[in-house]
């Protein structure tokens, strides 16, 4: 071989290597950039659109029915709050179960045989469709009317949302207590606290941040969820009145908007624009939230 | 040390009570981390409890009428199951160039770090907007302004049967867009972990024999990752498979079969989103029938892109 060749060492751009290498640096940019925009149409969209029809009274008054009233369609004060409610149903009952199923997994049984068999079976239940978790729990709750007679109720329906916050509540509390250090359960058996206290004193104040982004982030998919609750809550036009009403049909912001926004009414089609923007306020908050939480609990990872 | 804390340390045994509430505590525990399966088998066991009457009547031949008539019952979802699988494989043909081209462009070092972090949070934020808001605006926004460029495609190659029908609003094709729109983020950030992954050496060994940037992504960086990417892939499949809202707002929900991307057609899930509040008798047991088979669908996909995720892990660590 002639290693004197006189091919000049300099970058040379019109080499085909180079001009190849230039033409898909440009469109990778480019599958980039399209990529980027959705998000940015679809948050200007409903930022702009959707805040120009909020005011007060679209805040708190409880929606009409369509057809009544081509001006105003009232407001989404009801949906608001039972988005609340049935958020707060599905958190109280997810967490509890989530976090614990967590503990078992990192604390009890890391590699055995029952511990993979559930780590399978949340990774498979968050894949289940959600649409899936409302046919379930339509069939267990509300055809069976076993809540005391009730048929479509909040209850039912933060059941179902609790169904599809659970996987993702107990993977990041799995994941967040490994990465708690082993000395640090070794130093507390070492002093003699038993492997309850060892949990609940060391081990989970230490993952707490992390834990709490996983539930934020749980908390932020079943606040936007829509198709478990058409068939669960169903949708309701008025304000809870009293805890009886959280066995009776329920309003939320997703449902609102997915009614609304096929009605062939203007006013109504305006309403559901309004909700989008609160939800979409929301569940951008929690989880910027979130994110900022799991950075914090990095900085005190360092600390330890 | 005081003679009461010196006893205290001569206590080798436990209180009772303390033994209790550890034990309790690993119970309550156990009992939490086994809800999942018990979750997991009751939606199994009801879905295909409810759904036996259909399946004893229809058989297979559920898989391939595409018959639904609540009047005579008889049902067939032939159309929703072309249509699941038609929109979400075709979603995945669009979304993958795009995801994983993005999810190349941040992890290389093409431009400041800054802005790469920047575009991958917000691609990871538009899996944050709830699938009705993005329906919302799917029917509203998006629908309208693709119209005209779908009639153009119409109007020129409507001898091909994909395009035979004229695009009048709801239909498969913005369904398919929508779709895409939904699991981008979903490959984007599975790509980018497993591209992040991909040990430094590998690229410097293939910088270091002349290779270039691109020849050393296809020929070295992609082949390493390529498990965890397809990975991702499959669970956007299953995302997209089992997608209800945004697809039930715009794609038009008809039962008749139709070739043709520009006409209404139906999902599983946006069946059940449609009909299942105002079905019963045998007609909510064809439902269920249809829940299963979406149930089976997606659960296959997820259990392989399992699999296949797990396998990449063991590779690199």
């Amino acid at each position: 071989m002639n290693y004197n060749s006189h091919k000049p060492l300099t970058y040379n751009p019109s080499l085909t290597r180079n001009i190849w290498n230039k033409a898909l640096t440009i469109i990778s940019a480019l599958f980039a950039i399209i990529s980027v925009l959705p998000l940015i149409l679809v948050i200007s969209y409903v930022l702009i659109k959707g805040g120009s029809y909020i005011n007060f009274d679209t805040l708190i008054l409880e929606p009409e029915p369509p057809g009544d009233d081509l001006l105003s369609a009232g407001g989404i004060g009801p949906a608001i709050t039972g988005t609340f409610i049935m958020a707060s149903i599905a958190s109280i009952i997810s967490i509890p179960v989530g976090v614990g199923g967590g503990i078992y997994l990192a604390e009890y049984s890391k590699s055995g045989k029952f511990a993979k068999f559930i780590r399978f079976g949340s990774n498979v239940l968050a894949g289940v469709p959600s649409i899936i978790a409302g046919v379930f729990i339509y069939a267990i709750i509300v055809s069976t009317k076993i809540l005391f007679g009730s048929m479509f109720s909040g209850i039912a329906g933060g059941i179902s949302l609790s169904i599809l916050m659970l996987p993702t509540i107990i993977k990041t509390t799995d994941e967040a207590l490994k990465l708690v250090p082993n000395d640090m359960r070794r130093a507390a058996f070492g002093v003699g606290a038993s492997k309850f206290t060892m949990i609940t004193n060391i081990t989970l104040p230490a993952a707490f941040s992390s834990i709490s982004t996983g539930v934020l982030l749980a908390l932020a998919r079943a606040a936007g969820e829509t198709a478990p609750l058409i068939f669960t809550a169903l949708f309701s036009r008025y304000y809870i009145t009293s805890f009886d009403d959280l066995f009776y049909e329920m309003g939320s912001l997703s449902v609102l908007i997915y009614n609304f926004a096929l009605e062939p009414y203007e006013a109504q089609n305006q309403l559901a624009w309004a909700a989008s923007f609160i939800l979409v306020v929301v569940l951008l908050t929690l989880n910027i939230l979130s994110r900022w939480i799991g950075s914090l609990g990095a900085f005190s990872k360092n600390k330890v | 040390m005081d003679k009461a804390t010196t006893s205290k340390f001569l206590l080798r045994r436990r209180p009772t009570s303390d033994k209790l509430v550890d034990i309790g505590f690993k119970n309550f525990v156990v009992a939490m981390a086994s809800m999942v399966a018990v979750v997991l088998f009751s939606i199994f066991a009801v879905i295909y409890y409810e759904s036996t009457e259909s399946i004893s009547r229809y058989g297979l031949r559920f898989l391939f009428s595409s018959a639904w008539n609540p009047v005579t019952d008889e049902y067939g979802a032939f159309t929703a199951i072309y249509g699941t699988l038609f929109t979400s494989i075709a979603s995945l043909l669009i979304a993958i160039p795009l995801g994983v081209g993005t999810a190349i462009f941040i992890t290389e070092n093409i431009i400041p770090e800054y802005i790469r972090n920047t575009i991958g949070i917000m691609v990871e934020l538009l899996a944050a907007i709830p699938s009705v808001v993005l329906g919302l605006w799917a029917v509203f926004i998006m629908e309208p302004f693709i119209r005209p460029f779908l009639n153009i495609i119409y109007e020129v190659f409507g001898f091909i049967p994909f395009f035979s029908t004229q695009p009048l609003g709801a239909g498969m094709m913005p369904a398919i867009l929508i779709l895409v729109v939904m699991i981008l983020p979903i490959i984007t950030s599975v790509s980018k972990d497993s591209l992040k992954q991909v040990p430094s050496k590998l690229r410097q060994a293939a910088y270091g024999i002349g290779a270039s940037r691109w020849t050393t992504i296809f020929k070295v960086i992609i082949p390493a990752a390529i498990s965890g990417i397809t990975g991702g892939v499959l669970l956007a499949l299953g995302r997209a498979m089992g997608e209800t809202m945004a697809v039930t707002m715009i794609i038009g929900n008809s039962n008749n079969f139709s070739w043709s991307i520009f006409a209404p057609s139906y999902t599983i899930s946006s069946m059940l989103a449609n009909q299942f509040g105002e079905a019963d008798g045998s007609q909510v047991s064809s439902l269920m029938y249809a829940a299963l088979i979406l149930m089976i669908l997606t659960l296959l996909v997820n259990v392989f892109a399992q699999l296949i995720v797990k396998k990449l892990s063991l590779k690199y660590q």
